[in-house]
């Protein structure tokens, strides 16, 4: 690989799964963070032209404000909805323990 | 007749059920055949709804059904597309039994249009790959030689097709998910203008990239199912409000085989060089050479920034991916794993998404993650962003001179399975001639360009925003000119 990595470390890409809700295991983030830190290198590469000047592009097809009519419409059914979730009670879906985080 | 009608255009087929020559259930009975069995070998399908097509076939034919020029046609569905009551994995184990409570704009689209739904395809997950082996279900194989991919990330549609285990597909393409599909497996295959085709139902990967489209045997086939599936959607809210541009109309004056006065541009930065494969490069001058005896007129381009679509891409897609995959959350549908009453939501949430997603799609959410935080937001994201317009204005630029911009559409033909698998740098190289296109969301089409040692190879053909009907044009009179669809020259399964 003829691109210089740009030194992410073992503990950023530990620090990344975990705000990424990832419970990726040790072997998991030796290999990520060899193949980022080389990723991340060959990327970098758009620094070299992004002069201060240019505007970003978000988006290819610019639109604003996309409204649709004031009407009501059918919306999905509450039942079909909550038979496809992993867990539901009372017609609502049912989520692990929020409560005590800390405890 | 069964053997036949798996043979036939989706256009051919549409004409002989409306004509009383055949019948939808039949035409789609000889396809559930051909899938029973040649798709062992291909695995091109996740799921085939063999109930739910038939019952669509015998709406056909009972005459108070849908009409139209692909009524009873059967079509393979790339399972990123949700289907009401019909199994969506995304390829992931994170939406594995998930059965979504209602049909994207496309799907619908296709009901009201007859089109028969056979099932849902084989695709990396969540649209994350150029091979198909990022699968959670198992890799699809090339109909033209099993060994290989079938392009990705959409390599179930384009295999499918194919494999003629259905006439028509529906894919997608981030960057380049249905062109490089469709040109290492001989096929046409077409990414429309951004906005040009409802999102509405399509599982998001890269939200301002995302495009749906059609791949086919025949460039008409292609222009018709993208008649069906095109047009605005006020579900959509970057859909655009304009007519579907007139597809069919230039796929059938393309084929007269007359491109007089076309100019076309050839780009110097994805027309060859290290990286490309020499028989890519010889098909793709054997086909300059024959849009000149066509009539057109041939020169170089050059789009300096071109050379920095790749790694703007591989910023842009990943952030947005981490962005959007975040609803996966074990709460409202797919996988939870974890949840023993003990454990807190953050807990379940983290156990469940390291278990439903595979290796790519976690190593695009850490790098999108990366690219977005505070500090490293404004060099990469930022930048990448900067380099899309420097692309859009490539574009403008090469636009004011030619009519459209041809390149190969993948610097290699397809590679074997196993061989990029470890090295995704090697697997991101195959979008390189795919990406400036998906970036300024301007249209391409791949079209079968000839064969490299028995492989097929594209050409990519990219016009100006909502000029799609010039893609199909081109593509048509090369397809005229080489005299029958490419995919009748693979062999046999």
């Amino acid at each position: 690989m003829p691109e210089a990595g740009v030194g992410i470390t073992r503990d950023e890409v530990a620090h990344l799964a975990r705000l990424s809700r990832l419970a990726v295991t040790e072997e998991e983030l030796d290999v990520f963070a060899g193949q980022l830190d080389v990723i991340l290198g060959a990327v970098a590469r758009v620094q070299e032209v992004a002069a201060a000047d240019i505007p970003p592009t978000t988006h290819a097809v610019p639109l604003t404000n996309v409204l649709r009519p004031d009407v009501v419409t059918p919306c999905l059914d509450r039942d079909e909805v909550l038979a496809a979730a992993p867990a539901a009670e009372d017609g609502r879906f049912r989520v692990p323990r929020i409560l005590d985080e800390e405890a | 007749m069964s053997t036949e009608l798996t043979t036939m255009t989706g256009a051919e087929l549409g004409a002989a059920i409306a004509a009383g020559q055949t019948s939808a259930v039949e035409v789609t009975q000889a396809h559930l055949d051909r899938i029973a069995e040649v798709d062992g070998r291909v695995h091109a399908y996740l799921h085939v709804d063999t109930e739910g097509a038939l019952a669509a076939a015998r709406a056909v034919d009972s005459g108070d059904g849908p009409r139209g020029p692909l009524a009873g046609v059967p079509l393979a569905l790339k399972d990123v597309i949700v289907t009401r009551g019909v199994p969506t994995t995304v390829g992931s184990r994170i939406l594995e039994g998930w059965l979504p409570p209602y049909d994207a704009t496309v799907t619908a689209k296709l009901k009201a249009a007859g089109i028969v739904i056979l099932g849902k395809t084989n695709m990396d997950e969540f649209a994350m790959g150029s091979s198909t082996e990022n699968s959670a279900y198992g890799p699809t194989r090339n109909p033209w030689d099993l060994d290989r991919v079938p392009g990705g990330s959409s390599g179930g549609s384009s295999a499918a097709v194919a494999a003629y285990t259905a006439p028509l597909s529906i894919g997608t393409d981030t960057g380049g998910s249905i062109r490089q599909p469709a040109a290492v497996t001989g096929l046409v295959g077409h990414k429309p203008t951004y906005g040009g085709v409802s999102r509405y139902g399509l599982v998001a990967f890269s939200s301002s990239l995302d495009q749906a489209g059609p791949f086919a045997r025949t460039v008409l086939d292609t222009a018709l199912l993208h008649e069906v599936m095109g047009g605005h959607d006020p579900r959509d809210s970057t859909s655009i409000d304009a007519p579907v541009p007139p597809v069919v109309a230039a796929a059938r004056q393309g084929a007269t085989g007359d491109l007089t006065g076309l100019r076309v541009g050839v780009v110097k930065e994805i027309a060859g060089g290290p990286g490309y494969e020499p028989g890519v490069e010889a098909a793709t001058r054997d086909a300059l050479a024959r849009l000149e005896k066509l009539g057109a007129t041939v020169h170089e381009v050059s789009c300096p920034s071109f050379t920095y679509a790749l790694p703007a891409y591989y910023l842009i897609a990943p952030s947005e991916c981490s962005s959007n995959l975040a609803r996966f959350d074990a709460v409202r549908y797919g996988l939870r794993t974890g949840d023993d009453g003990v454990a807190s939501l953050e807990e379940v949430m983290s156990l469940t998404r390291q278990a439903g997603f595979g290796a790519e799609v976690k190593r695009r959410i850490i790098l999108g993650t990366y690219a977005l935080s505070s500090g490293y937001y404004d060099a990469y994201y930022g930048s990448a962003q900067k380099v899309r317009t420097l692309i859009g204005r490539d574009f403008a630029a090469a636009f004011a001179h030619a009519d459209v911009l041809v390149s190969p559409s993948t610097p290699t033909v397809a590679f074997r399975i196993g061989e990029r698998a470890d090295d995704p740098l090697a697997m991101y190289a195959a979008d390189l001639c795919t990406l400036p296109a998906s970036l300024a969301g301007i249209p391409a089409i791949s079209v079968p360009s000839g064969l490299s040692e028995g492989l097929p190879v594209g050409l990519q053909v990219m016009a100006p925003a909502l000029a799609d009907d010039r893609c199909y044009r081109v593509a048509a009179a090369l397809e005229a000119d080489h005299g029958h669809p490419l995919t009748q020259e693979a062999p046999s399964l």
